[in-house]
């Protein structure tokens, strides 16, 4: 990937409450990710990694607590304030062609010269080809190429991506590994949550553990990021 | 301003896609169709009666098709889940709505517009002399029927028993424009049609209180 | 206990004095005689159920404003309660009118949009029971229950000239037209103990309410084990 014109950006979250029908989905969560950090976040289902993720993209709003996006006073910081996030869903359109929904989130954003931008960003998620077919004749690794084009639309400096490997064959998973090593080493923070070890997971530079709602582990305060890892799967 | 032009977009993308499929577009004129014609079995068509019935039967029509009409309005943004992909990217929420509703009236307004044709000849009433004032009517209620058809199917996609809530919830909140509609509209099917501007009076009110109100608390519709 | 105890008796008393009002002390009609005097609980209760909906309308924006489910609470009773007093007017409409005028329903405008107003707040409760999570059944009542109570003076105002156009029977317009003062002042009475009465069901429900989602949450709470 090339290098963006950004600068880089962090992302605290502080006494982060969520809570949902009375139930605490996440508890007084207190994290500082700094600018160009590539966290993995992992945790059993339901603990709380996929709210904490939405709450980054500003989807959900927190009970309690503040999210603050810190960066260096230069320009692009409105852009860095809407991270580029890839769901579990693609979040794109089944019945709209590839093209046509990139140009669509393209011109929402009010993205200079759209096309131009879009035909660039097919060409690199390797999707040039078949720009024109609707998304709904794609295979999974296709969709989620499709999914992380629309999050780097607007080159966001921050990237969350909530267990972006799913579903993916082999293949897809190497594609994948390649293009968020290019978007680390460009400098983008990084925020993704995952199931045990991968290709993927030996790109973060830290770790994070959640259960039930809190932090239990951090490889920024000791921990291991194998036990991190593995242990997300007990 | 952004809130327009995004608003632009979407409109945009909701006619492609309707457009591409039409499938709305045609389930709701043959549902109307067959609402029309099961009406006319129920009453003896001479002249007389179907100029006073059949603004109201024509009207229920088009209330009960767009019940069913506007259902997959948010519903079908929870597949891939492509609403927090527009919410993710829209400045102002109320650009969604905009879109839509506007969509949503052109829809209707089309299908109205092809059966009235048709419904003209069932029913023996007059519409070319006063078309003018019968696109104005049509208009103003159309669009009263998709700004609270829209708001209204933000929250029952979100509830059990979709399919049956929508109608449950919208018409009871439209009888203003059932009532308004038909009494403006049997007036001008009248022998010597004139204008009942109070009617449109209250199909503009309802109009403009409900988009401020979709206005204000829109956002909190799309809420996760 | 006690508080409630005696609340309630004062409420029993409060609605029986103002019954033996509404018979006794209440001057006879001349073309109605008796059968008029069902007015006085019909239009109490009328105004009991708006007053009962329009604190439902306050709770439903406090909700939307300030998320506190106490305010959900409050407004499913106030609906509740709003409805019950409109079934009470529903009925004693046609009540009146059978003897009256010989039919049960005669499209009067206020009646016709009592009817859709009930409907308005059926449809309320029922969506109500269709969205689970407590949150989001909350706050998508409390949305629909600003739409509804916002469409209510259209609902009214467009019944009402509907039937200016078509005039027909009117349901207990008679006493309310130049009310003699006795009457008015049965008539106030009667408003007050049926707005008494209202306060102290919602008050009552809204303790249930309260009970009930505290139920709910430890409830849930277990399951999350």
């Amino acid at each position: 990937m090339t290098p963006p014109a950004f600068s880089p950006v962090g992302l605290r979250f502080e006494n982060i409450d969520k809570r949902y029908g009375g139930l605490l989905a996440l508890r007084k969560v207190s994290l500082s990710i700094a600018p160009g950090e590539c966290v993995v976040l992992a945790g059993r289902n339901g603990s709380g990694k996929t709210t904490l993720l939405r709450i980054a993209a500003r989807l959900v709003r927190p009970s309690k607590g503040t999210l603050i996006f810190s960066g260096d006073s230069t320009g692009g910081e409105v852009d860095a304030l809407r991270p580029g996030f890839v769901a579990h869903s693609i979040m794109v359109y089944d019945e709209l062609t590839a093209e046509e929904n990139l140009l669509l989130f393209a011109r929402l954003q009010a993205i200079a010269r759209p096309e131009n931008r879009v035909g660039a960003l097919l060409q690199e998620v390797g999707l040039s080809e078949r720009r024109a077919s609707l998304v709904r004749t794609f295979s999974r690794g296709m969709r989620q190429r499709v999914a992380i084009a629309r999050a780097l639309l607007h080159e966001p400096a921050v990237l969350l991506l909530d267990e972006p490997a799913t579903g993916l064959d082999p293949q897809g998973t190497t594609w994948l590994a390649e293009a968020i090593r290019g978007l680390r080493d460009s400098g983008r923070t990084i925020l993704m949550s995952l199931h045990g070890e991968s290709d993927i997971s030996s790109l973060g530079t830290r770790a994070i553990r959640l259960d039930a709602g809190s932090v239990v582990a951090d490889t920024r305060t000791g921990a291991t990021f194998r036990s991190i890892l593995t242990f997300a799967d007990a | 301003m952004s809130l327009l032009r995004n608003a632009a977009v979407l409109l945009g993308k909701e006619l492609r896609t309707e457009f591409r499929s039409r499938e709305l577009l045609a389930t709701t004129i043959v549902f109307i169709l067959i609402v029309l014609v099961l009406f006319s079995f129920t009453f003896d068509p001479t002249s007389d009666e179907s100029r006073r019935l059949a603004p109201g039967l024509l009207w229920l029509a088009f209330l009960f098709a767009s019940s069913l009409m506007l259902q997959p309005c948010f519903l079908r943004e929870q597949h891939n889940d492509t609403l927090s992909a527009l919410r993710l990217s829209v400045s102002d929420p109320f650009a969604i709505f905009l879109a839509k509703l506007a969509a949503n009236t052109f829809f209707l307004l089309l299908a109205e517009l092809l059966l009235l044709p048709l419904f003209s000849v069932m029913y023996n009433v007059p519409v070319l002399p006063v078309l003018h004032w019968l696109l104005l009517v049509f208009f103003l209620a159309s669009l009263g029927i998709s700004i609270a058809g829209t708001a209204l199917s933000a929250i029952s996609a979100q509830a059990r028993m979709r399919e049956l809530l929508l109608p449950l919830l919208m018409l009871p909140l439209l009888t203003p424009i059932l009532v308004a509609s038909t009494e403006v509209t049997k007036a001008l099917f009248d022998r010597e049609p004139f204008v009942k501007w109070q009617g449109i009076g209250f199909l503009a009110v309802f109009d403009v209180v409900f988009l401020t109100a979709l206005w204000l608390f829109g956002e909190y519709l799309l809420e996760e | 206990m006690w508080k409630r105890a005696s609340s309630a008796a004062f409420v029993v008393f409060l609605v029986g004095a103002a019954a033996y009002a509404s018979f006794y002390i209440a001057p006879d009609e001349k073309t109605m005689h008796v059968l008029y005097r069902i007015f006085y609980f019909h239009a109490a209760a009328a105004w009991a159920g708006m007053t009962a909906f329009s604190i439902c309308f306050v709770a439903n924006l406090l909700y939307v404003w300030r998320r506190d489910e106490q305010w959900d609470s409050l407004a499913v009773s106030c609906a509740e309660v709003g409805l019950a007093f409109i079934t009470v007017v529903l009925i004693t409409g046609p009540i009146w009118a059978k003897p009256a005028w010989g039919i049960y329903w005669t499209w009067d405008a206020r009646l016709t949009s009592t009817f859709v107003l009930w409907l308005l707040y059926i449809s309320y409760l029922l969506l109500r029971t269709l969205v689970e999570e407590p949150d989001r059944r909350a706050l998508l009542s409390a949305l629909f229950g600003i739409f509804a109570f916002i469409d209510v003076p259209i609902v009214f105002g467009a019944i009402r000239w509907w039937r200016t156009q078509h005039p027909a029977p009117v349901i207990m317009g008679g006493p309310n037209s130049g009310l003699d003062p006795t009457m008015a002042k049965v008539f106030f009475f009667s408003v007050l103990a049926m707005h008494v009465l209202m306060v102290f069901l919602v008050a009552e429900r809204y303790r249930l309410e309260r009970l009930r989602t505290d139920l709910e949450l430890v409830r849930r709470e277990a399951e999350a084990i």
